[in-house]
């Protein structure tokens, strides 16, 4: 189900925690699975769930809970807009439009080539250098003005 | 570099270049030092806890919780495991010191946390890291490394018998863990939903056992009380409120970002620091707290220190030190909507008063602000965060309800002029230039 690779990153996490209580590592896990694969699928949920020896239940509401899981489908790229007041004072709320003009597509919609999923979401502890967003909830892009999303969209290929 | 500016600056002193954040580079600036005299000296735990208690040390993490007093309820005599949990997931709207404070100086904080564990006894040791930072993740992680491998952390740290083992925990995107409860619940592998208190994480914590959890900056100002001395710690702050604070300006000024002073500056040395207002235009409104926090029209959070006391005696709280800025081309009914939208969110779901309420507040206030409002909605508002307050098993639900009371309570008119007229008191265009996104056409 998932690579040797990602196995290996989910063992090294399950080391952090005491021997019996390997359920920790499961936000991580999932985590893991979820950069290999795109986005969570029930199989793959379940197989973190075995893997780590708990209810696939239990592993499911973990991957409901936090926002940053998707249970469906996404594009290539995953682009997150925080919107939150902070960052509305200082075009984080503009951004948010100028994407959906420019995509063509609203928030938590994917491109027509299924390129990019837009979202919109909440504080991500970067206030100062707003508009910020996150690609692939792993790169973190500051001070996005129009010239500077330009600049990322043509990036992402 | 997002620290911008400081006065008397600890935390953040001589924090120039891309090596700043390494090993060497922290013990060049004095690093480790407390933590090597605490064990060279045999200094007992209970020393530890007093010199804290001296200081006068408060959480950094909203509360303002003295960080001594805190230690000093950890069970003593408990043999079978306890715990250091450092919250580093910082989500609270307009806060991002913690993320510079691990991004420059992630050894203060590793620092900080071995000598809490020692002051209580901890064998083990988590740093919860907000989902949106992995490369804060990342480098807290290398950090770990470096110190592992010079005999700072792991066992029998510098010889001294003294074995602390630390982990970096990366959270997945959910404001509510950096509740501390929910925080615990969320290294357990399961949904980040507060727990009923009491009992209090002291007596009952991760894994059931006894832990103390405390802020990023707090453990991050643990080594100066150390190398300065309890007294000269508290003297650089301001009494009962020891010590320098990181504060994150946002909003509309001209150098957002973060800016170190000692508690007790005044709130216009601040703004001065953080380049003025935007633009040159009129303050209007602050969040001095993080956006938990009551709003303050301009006219009073002129006249404030920059201190716990100050701040709530003109009726907000100093919190986490996230101070929003806001000048008059802010609607405050639209920014009202959008952070009560947050709560929304937000909400775990588990009190019935939060769940419902923040959706029914999010909703009126949508509803004002898209001109449908009634006239009878600013008094069901208040109805419904009566309802809410003190009703819930965590603060998320005063959280939501302090800023729509506070807005109503300082911009009534404006709410009213919606209701009336439905349409915002400030123009839209007005309104678009405030935010300097689109610079073309200011
Ligand atoms: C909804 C909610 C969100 C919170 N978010 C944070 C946070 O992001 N970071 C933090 O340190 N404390 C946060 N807190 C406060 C923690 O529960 C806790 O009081 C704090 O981590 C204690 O550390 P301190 O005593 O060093 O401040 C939050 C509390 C609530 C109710
Ligand atoms: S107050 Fe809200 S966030 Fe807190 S436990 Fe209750 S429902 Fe959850
Ligand atoms: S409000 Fe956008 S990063 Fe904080």
């Amino acid at each position: 189900m998932l690579t040797t690779e990602s196995l290996k990153r989910i063992d090294r996490e399950i080391a952090k925690y005491p021997a019996d209580q390997k359920q920790s590592a499961v936000m991580a896990a999932l985590a893991i699975a979820q950069e290999e694969q795109g986005w969570l699928t029930t199989e793959a949920i379940e197989f973190v769930a075995n893997y780590l020896g708990m209810a696939p239940m239990a592993a499911y509401e973990v991957a409901s809970f936090y926002n940053m899981y998707d249970l469906k489908p996404v594009g290539k790229y995953k682009l997150t807009v925080c919107t939150n007041l902070p960052c509305m004072l200082s075009g984080g709320v503009d951004a948010g439009e100028y994407l959906k003009q420019k995509l063509g597509v609203g928030f938590n919609e994917t491109t027509a080539d299924g390129k990019i999923t837009l979202k919109e979401g909440e504080c991500m502890g970067a206030c100062g250098d707003a508009p910020v967003m996150l690609v692939n909830n792993r790169r973190m892009c500051s001070c996005m003005l129009p010239e500077q999303i330009d600049k990322l969209l043509a990036e992402l290929e | 570099m997002a620290i911008l500016g400081a006065i008397n600056p600890m935390l953040t002193v001589g924090l120039d270049g891309d090596n700043a954040w390494r090993l060497d580079d922290y013990v060049k600036r004095g690093g480790y030092a407390a933590l090597k005299k605490i064990l060279a000296e045999k200094m007992s735990p209970a020393q530890v806890i007093d010199e804290v208690k001296k200081s006068s040390l408060r959480g950094r993490g909203g509360a303002g919780f003295p960080t001594g007093l805190k230690w000093s309820f950890m069970p003593k005599d408990f043999k079978d495991g306890k715990y250091v949990v450092c919250n580093t997931d910082e989500g609270e709207p307009g806060t991002f010191k913690d993320r510079d404070i691990l991004r420059y100086n992630p050894h203060s904080v590793i620092e900080g946390m071995t000598i809490a564990a020692y002051a209580v006894g901890a064998a083990r040791g988590y740093n919860y890291i907000h989902g949106e930072i992995w490369d804060i993740y990342q480098r807290f992680e290398a950090a770990l490394d470096e110190a592992c491998a010079a005999g700072l952390l792991g066992k029998n740290i510098l010889g001294s018998g003294f074995d602390f083992e630390l982990f970096a925990h990366h959270g997945y995107g959910a404001y509510i863990c950096g509740e501390e409860s929910a925080l615990l619940e969320s290294i357990e592998g399961k949904k980040g939903q507060p727990r009923f208190k009491p009992p209090f994480p002291a007596s009952y914590g991760l894994y059931g056992k006894p832990t103390t959890i405390n802020n990023t900056e707090t453990f991050s100002a643990v080594p100066f009380i150390f190398n300065l001395g309890a007294e000269a710690y508290l003297e650089a702050g301001k009494a009962n409120n020891g010590g320098t604070k990181l504060f994150s300006v946002s909003g509309h000024v001209n150098k957002p970002g973060n800016f170190e002073v000692p508690l007790g500056t005044p709130f216009a040395t601040l703004l001065e620091m953080a380049g003025g207002m935007r633009g040159g235009r009129k303050l209007k409104a602050c969040i001095p707290g993080g956006s938990s926090a009551p709003v303050l029209p301009a006219g009073v959070i002129m006249d404030c220190t920059l201190d716990y006391d100050c701040i709530s005696k003109a009726g907000s709280m100093l919190g986490s030190g996230a101070v929003i800025v806001m000048d008059e081309t802010t609607c405050m009914v639209k920014a009202l909507e959008r952070l009560s939208f947050f709560y929304f969110e937000e909400s775990c779901g588990q009190c019935t008063p939060c769940r419902e309420g923040t959706s029914w507040m999010y909703k009126i206030v949508h509803r004002i602000e898209n001109g449908q409002g009634r006239p009878e909605d600013l008094d069901l508002l208040g109805s419904v965060t009566t309802n809410i307050m003190g009703r819930t098993i965590c603060a998320l639900g005063d959280a939501a309800s302090m800023p729509v009371q506070s807005f109503i309570k300082h911009f009534r008119d404006e709410f009213s002029y919606h209701i009336e007229y439905k349409k915002c008191l400030v123009p839209p265009e007005v309104q678009r230039a405030g935010s300097g996104f689109f610079k073309a056409t200011v």
